[in-house]
């Protein structure tokens, strides 16, 4: 017999009770239940990243992340950063103007990651910003791109090392 | 879906060894990071689970009345490198805990199931058996307390009694007072990878800077089982710092490492390793002791 859960979470802002079979994982959660599907089914096994979404301010990968654990908790996706009218977040517009997406797989995720960063309000270093990314790959190999995003949305401004990329 | 027959969720640490004695073939459950991957891999196929995620009571870091400081298990690896305490008295934990994986996985993974599973190449528990630790492991009888090198019985064996769980990591006030350590892990990546070798080493000095009042080493992946330094321990207690005794030191821990060839890296490669970072470590933690000191 199916064994489930009764669980209560916020979820991208809004309270929401849901019984879940405790073998779901929180990305089958969010994907099948909720259609939540900037939360990218990737490698897994919490190698890749794709997955990543912020539970408390945290982020994790959800898909080594029981469903039942999210009970109580706040989660957060890319559907929730969306602002009035249907606006991009700054840090969704940093990656637009930057150039920052490629195949679009790891994005959601890099995200999620760029926001646990923001919050933490302070400024970066290319060096911390890559082992802050490291936990995501990005198979289009589109790094440099992302690393400028990050700095724009994080630091202001991307650093003056790719000044002469014009 | 995950491959699970069932799924009990503990809701203290009584609970869960209830749960652990009435559930025999159930393994223990926390961040996941390890045994969630082996069921999505197929290797723990149709498994019971009692999770201990939910237990508060074993996350976080204090210090009790006789000084002593009191890991909680669940401590994640993120938690217990920015954790004030940890900073402050054994600075390398935390340094060795922010080698693992990457930021998501140092978010889930926990201090307690580095050191319950039983890799060689966990990142805390060289860092763990360096600094004397003791493990409390609370089962149907009680509480007992083990030292880590005990814990370790064998490659991926942990000294985990039926009905049992690891329920603090301690580390009495001498077995880190006035010491200073250091980490490094030598990796092919510099993150989400397994060491190659992993290396922790602290000193205490002595009170007048120039000898080595005490040095402790160990290391992961070098032997079945993470490993300590004994013999070049002894040897060198209360040797004079010059330049050359890194090196010295260095080489008298090849005695006590035994590393095997393994598709990562091959015998010699990895004693190789073992001596620089051997080197590099002890020198680093000479000058954090001598910074310290002079202040």
């Amino acid at each position: 017999m199916m064994q489930t859960k009764t669980i209560r979470f916020r979820l991208n802002g809004v309270e929401r009770e849901e019984t879940v079979d405790v073998r779901a994982s929180l990305t089958d959660m969010l994907r099948n239940d909720y259609s939540l599907t900037s939360v990218k089914k990737g490698c897994e096994v919490g190698e890749c990243g794709a997955c990543a979404v912020l539970i408390d301010g945290q982020c994790f990968n959800s898909c080594i992340y029981l469903a039942i654990w999210a009970d109580g908790k706040d989660i957060l996706t890319v559907e929730g950063l969306k602002g009035e009218n249907g606006a991009l977040h700054p840090i969704q517009q940093a990656f637009v103007d930057e150039a920052a997406i490629q195949c679009g797989f790891c994005t959601p995720g890099i995200i999620m990651t760029a926001l646990e960063l923001l919050n933490r309000g302070k400024k970066y270093t290319m060096e911390e910003l890559r082992r802050e990314i490291s936990g995501h790959l990005c198979r289009c190999t589109g790094y440099e791109n992302i690393l400028r995003a990050l700095e724009r949305a994080l630091n202001g401004a991307p650093s003056s090392h790719d000044a002469n990329r014009d | 879906m995950f491959d699970i027959k069932a799924l009990y969720e503990a809701q203290s640490i009584s609970d869960a060894v209830r749960l652990l004695e009435e559930h025999p073939k159930a393994r223990i459950l926390a961040g996941g990071s390890d045994v969630l991957i082996k069921i999505r891999e197929g290797r723990m196929a149709g498994c019971e689970l009692v999770s201990i995620y939910g237990l508060d009571e074993l996350r976080g870091v204090s210090l009790d009345d006789t000084d002593a400081l009191r890991v909680g298990p669940l401590t994640s690896f993120s938690a217990l490198e920015n954790d004030p305490l940890i900073r402050q008295y054994i600075c390398v934990l935390g340094q060795a805990a922010g080698t693992v994986g990457g930021p998501q996985v140092r978010n889930i993974g926990t201090v307690g199931g580095n050191v319950c599973n039983g890799v060689p190449s966990a990142d805390t528990a060289s860092t763990l058996l360096a600094w004397d630790a003791q493990l409390e492991l609370t089962g149907p009888g009680g509480m007992r307390r083990s030292t880590v090198e005990e814990f370790y019985l064998g490659p991926g064996r942990t000294d985990v009694r039926p009905g049992e769980l690891l329920t603090c990591i301690v580390f009495p006030r001498e077995s880190y007072e006035n010491y200073f350590g250091w980490y490094i892990k030598y990796s092919m990546r510099n993150a989400m990878d397994i060491a190659t070798l992993g290396c922790s080493v602290n000193v205490k000095l002595s009170a007048d800077g120039k000898h080595l009042e005490d040095v402790r080493a160990a290391y992961g992946v070098a032997a079945p089982t993470p490993i300590r330094a004994k013999k070049a321990e002894e040897a060198f207690r209360g040797a004079e710092i010059t330049p050359e005794l890194p090196k010295l030191f260095a080489e008298a821990i090849q005695a006590d490492i035994c590393p095997r060839t393994s598709w990562r890296a091959p015998e010699d490669f990895r004693r190789h390793i073992a001596g620089e970072l051997t080197m590099r470590a002890l020198q680093e933690c000479i000058r954090l002791a001598g910074e310290r000191s002079t202040k």
